[in-house]
């Protein structure tokens, strides 16, 4: 595998946004036939890198190397004409057109010029779609295939653009288990065929299954290069971050309660009338954390809506600590010791123009010492936001700190801190570490724990397996709206990916 | 770009805020220069207009020297020594100001500035209130009418049922008129609320139906038309307000409209203002409400309710200015002015330039007031500038400043992107 000359060369690739150096003195090397896993936390300068290597920035310093050969790219045409293709995080595809029209778009091959030749689109797609073992219908609409499907499309624009280079930014984020286990069986076979592949993420234990070797970027700085072999998760969160992590949450087993959020026979609603949740029924116990799995889509938002209060459930009935508090308004739930971690921090959990002081006291704010008569007394908010600063490590500001101006973590600590100071009985979290960093997602997780140890009763809503895995004392798999199958947290991911996609619903079906 | 900025890590963010906290310090910088180079910028504009008109520089410098001294804001420079007149004594002490506008037409011409100022500051504060709910207020003009209307049925009808004193008849016909604007208003913060009918079309519609009820009421033949002697059956207008209905007038000549107590209220509204956004709990939900209703929603504050609140509110404002207006100087209603006005249309100027602050508001309201009494036709050489052409020149100036209100959100954005260009092009060199 080693070779004299590496298919491409970064070197000394220097980046810099005013104030920020996103890319110091960058080194980076691919050689043929390899996937090589660039690795590091949000901000850490791994999409920067790759945009300077797909011709989107310039870099302030530093030379692109392609087969030996100095480079440079004055847009992405230029990358894509040196054999670089780039499959982004969200697909760049039109919904209502073909997979074949989609890949041959731009570079269309065309009757006397001008008419699409339709035919000839087709059967060259349906050529590299073969060669490469390619399951996918080139006269299907991409709005009518799946997630996965639709990377696979994105996979073979790059290579109907003759792209030897193949660039994926965190393609697993939106894919099932399966999928992604799909998609490491591609990967596999384009390098087996000589294509030299950069997979981006920030997932250790995806690093360390597909990856040859692994370089590994902090802070805009190369930090490491080093093969997957031998690598463990705990060594290269250690490089991520820069200190140690805990990767799994030192739990005690739990010991459940009483049972304080009970959930009979919910069916929900959404805008559109359509019945999203349909005859739900559990139970979350003082001290545990319940998990609940399941892909996008299948009903968590009007659940976790209908708990709140946000939303009225067309039946069945919501019991917070044995009372029934099914039709109680938002505010309601609030005051009987509901807390609420919302699954978009920006949009749903805070108001980014109100202070952290603000922020923390949505809840109280309303009543003595933060107001009386309707008064309110500033410096109670202020105490109260400097004291949970402290207390729950948030970093980038003080009280009077506006919340947009925090990182996705510090925010994330506000609304934790501020749902949890209130010693809510139930606490339903939503995706509560989407989009966070491994620092960042330490802190949450372990603080979830221990809140767990304080009696409350959990409810954990997650896209990650991960974390539900990891979290919970119980998992519940919520698919096309009912509640699938219940798990202990012992579970393999496999069988976990089966129930959420429907699996398990067949078979009790049969 | 700002991808990348968003996600730093913790430790780095205090020097390098997210792109909204950096766009929030640009505009706090640009907080007073904006405004007043989009004021520079729109009497610049105009000056090319008068010059056109005119034909000649000197003739423009002197309309715009006519326009500075019909505002009467000449008159804090004629320092001299005078007399002033001590409140609720007899008592007179050495002032350096002449007060006296008969003798300094000055100070007759700031009167006018600061009895239309009193009412800006009002329908201002009308449209800045909503607009901090997220909400835009274009029925300022109704509820400043609807107040006004109130105002005059109170002040003319009530005495006939009970006998108060001249203070209290004030106090309640002004109540009247705060009320009504405040319902008026809230009619469109219920319809927001419940069915989501957009606020700009159900206040336009309210404004119609409060001009035609008006001009109904009044006109001749009108139910409420006046039943004085010699007026009945020629003059559209309502009854005269009896005299002790009339607001006190501390500064002039209440016949030839001097300024009147109305003005204190406009600066107590101003705090009020300022206190019950800021440091009330009604103010952080108007305000939680109005920077992202679903956070508000999903911490348990009740949308519907702030925006029905807001918009009863701005209407308090609108309404209050109508009723200050109609007891401090009109004394009556009548239906021309019902159909001509337009002062609440110039509070969303006023609330824009002023960026919905109260000291924004105060400001601004303050160059719009001066800006209509310097252009009245009596501040202007007739030999030099036409004075039919005066008032349009007004409007000219307001329009400019109301675009480049716009503007300079643009002018923000472009010397952000300037800024980002220049990296580039440095890096470009090398």
């Amino acid at each position: 595998m080693s070779e004299a000359v590496p298919v491409l060369e970064l070197r000394g690739i220097t980046k810099e946004f005013p104030g920020i150096l996103a890319n110091d003195h960058v080194d980076f090397d691919l050689r043929r036939g390899e996937v090589h896993a660039l690795l590091g936390e949000n901000g850490a300068g791994k999409s920067t890198l790759m945009n300077v290597l797909y011709g989107l920035y310039r870099p302030d310093e530093g030379e692109i190397r392609i087969g030996g050969k100095p480079v440079v790219f004055h847009s992405s045409k230029d990358a894509i004409e040196h054999g670089i293709g780039m499959v982004h995080q969200h697909f760049m595809l039109i919904p209502v057109m073909t997979v074949a029209e989609n890949i041959v778009l731009g570079d269309e091959p065309s009757e006397n010029g001008v008419l699409l030749d339709y035919g000839a689109a087709r059967g060259r797609v349906r050529e590299l779609s073969r060669s490469f073992g390619f399951a996918i219908d080139p006269d299907a609409l991409v709005q009518d295939i799946t997630v996965g499907q639709q990377q696979r499309v994105e996979i073979l624009k790059a290579l109907y653009r003759r792209a030897d280079i193949l660039v994926l930014d965190e393609p697993t984020a939106v894919l099932t288990p399966q999928e992604a286990g799909e998609l490491f069986e591609i990967l596999r076979t384009l390098s087996r065929e000589g294509l030299s592949i950069i997979f981006i993420s920030h997932k250790l234990n995806e690093v360390l299954e597909i990856a040859d070797r692994i370089t590994v970027l902090r802070r805009g700085k190369l930090v490491d290069t080093l093969p997957a072999e031998g690598a463990t998760e705990a060594g290269l969160a250690r490089l991520m971050v820069g200190r140690e992590v805990l990767l799994r949450v030192e739990k005690t087993a739990a010991t459940p309660g009483e049972p304080l959020l009970k959930v009979v026979d919910l069916h929900v609603r959404d805008e559109r009338g359509i019945e999203k949740v349909r005859g739900v029924s559990f139970e979350a116990h003082a001290g545990e954390i319940v998990g609940l799995a399941g892909v996008d889509g299948n009903g968590q938002t009007e659940l976790i809506d209908a708990l709140a209060g946000l939303k009225r459930p067309e039946a069945g009935r919501v019991e917070l600590a044995g009372r029934d508090v099914t039709r109680d308004s938002v505010r309601a739930h609030f005051d009987d010791g509901f807390g609420h971690i919302p699954q978009d921090r920006q949009r749903h959990g805070l108001v980014l123009e109100f202070s952290i002081a603000e922020n923390v006291a949505l809840h109280e704010f309303r009543t003595a010492p933060d107001s009386r008569l309707g008064w309110l007394h500033p410096r109670t908010l202020i105490e109260r936001a400097r004291r949970l600063i402290r207390e729950f490590d948030v970093r980038g500001g003080g009280p009077e700190t506006h919340a947009g101006a925090l990182s996705g973590g510090n925010q994330q600590k506000v609304i934790l801190a501020r749902e949890i100071d209130r010693d809510p009985r139930v606490l339903v979290a939503g995706q509560p570490t989407r989009g966070l960093d491994v620092g960042a997602i330490e802190f949450v997780h372990r603080r979830l724990v221990e809140e767990r140890g304080e009696g409350r009763a959990i409810l954990l809503v997650s896209l990650e397996l991960d974390e539900i895995l990891s979290l919970s004392d119980r998992i519940l798999v919520l698919y096309e709206g009912e509640i699938v199958g219940e798990f202990p947290p012992t579970v393999s991911e496999e069988e976990l990916g089966l129930a959420m996609t429907g699996g398990m619903h067949a078979e009790h079906a049969a | 770009m700002s991808e990348t900025v968003r996600q730093l890590p913790e430790e780095q963010l205090p020097v390098s805020p997210s792109t909204l906290e950096r766009y929030r310090i640009l505009q706090k910088a640009g907080g007073l220069v904006a405004p007043l180079l989009t004021v520079v910028l729109a009497f610049l504009i105009s000056g090319v207009v008068v010059l056109l008109t005119t034909g000649s520089v000197v003739d423009t410098a002197k309309t715009y020297k006519g326009i500075f001294d019909g505002t009467g804001l000449d008159w804090f420079f004629h320092v001299g020594s005078y007399q002033i007149g001590v409140p609720f004594t007899s008592a007179r002490v050495w002032f350096p100001w002449n007060t006296n506008d008969i003798s300094s037409q000055a100070a007759a011409n700031l009167e006018q500035t600061l009895l239309l100022w009193t009412a800006l500051v009002l329908v201002g504060l009308a449209v800045a209130f909503a607009f901090r709910c997220g909400l835009f207020n274009i029925g300022g003009q109704g509820q400043y009418l609807a107040g006004s209307i109130a105002a005059v049925l109170v002040a003319t009808e009530l005495p006939h049922v009970v006998d108060l004193p001249g203070v209290l008849l004030i106090l309640v016909s002004v109540l009247g008129g705060m009320l009504a604007g405040a319902a008026l208003a809230g009619i469109a913060g219920i319809l927001k609320g419940t069915v989501g009918a957009h606020e700009v079309i159900t206040t336009i519609m309210l404004n119609w139906i409060v001009i035609w009820v008006g001009s109904y009421l009044f006109d001749v033949g009108g139910p409420l038309q006046t039943k004085a002697a010699g007026a009945a059956g020629a003059v559209p207008a309502s009854t005269d307000i009896p005299d002790k209905a009339q607001i006190h007038v501390f500064w002039g000549d209440p016949l030839f409209q001097g300024l009147d107590v109305g003005f204190f209220v406009a600066i107590a509204s101003l705090v009020v203002y300022y206190l019950t956004l800021n440091r009330t709990t009604l103010g952080y939900e108007v305000r939680a409400v109005g920077h992202n209703p679903e956070a508000a929603r999903y911490g348990g504050i009740g949308v519907a309710r702030n925006y029905f609140l807001a918009m009863a509110i701005a209407g308090t404002f609108a309404g209050l200015a109508g009723a200050l207006d109609l007891l401090g100087w009109k004394f009556r209603e009548d239906i021309t002015d019902i159909q001509s006005s337009s002062i609440g249309f110039i509070g969303i100027a006023v609330a824009l330039l002023g960026r919905n602050t109260a000291i924004g508001v105060g400001l601004a309201a303050l160059l719009f007031a001066a800006l209509q009494t310097g252009t009245a036709s009596r501040s202007l050489d007739p030999s030099i500038f036409p004075p039919e052409l005066a008032s349009s020149l007004a409007v000219i100036i307001q329009g400019l400043v109301v675009l480049f209100v716009g503007a300079d959100v643009i002018i923000l954005l472009a010397l952000g992107w300037l800024r980002r260009r220049r990296p580039q092009k440095a890096a470009t060199a090398t």
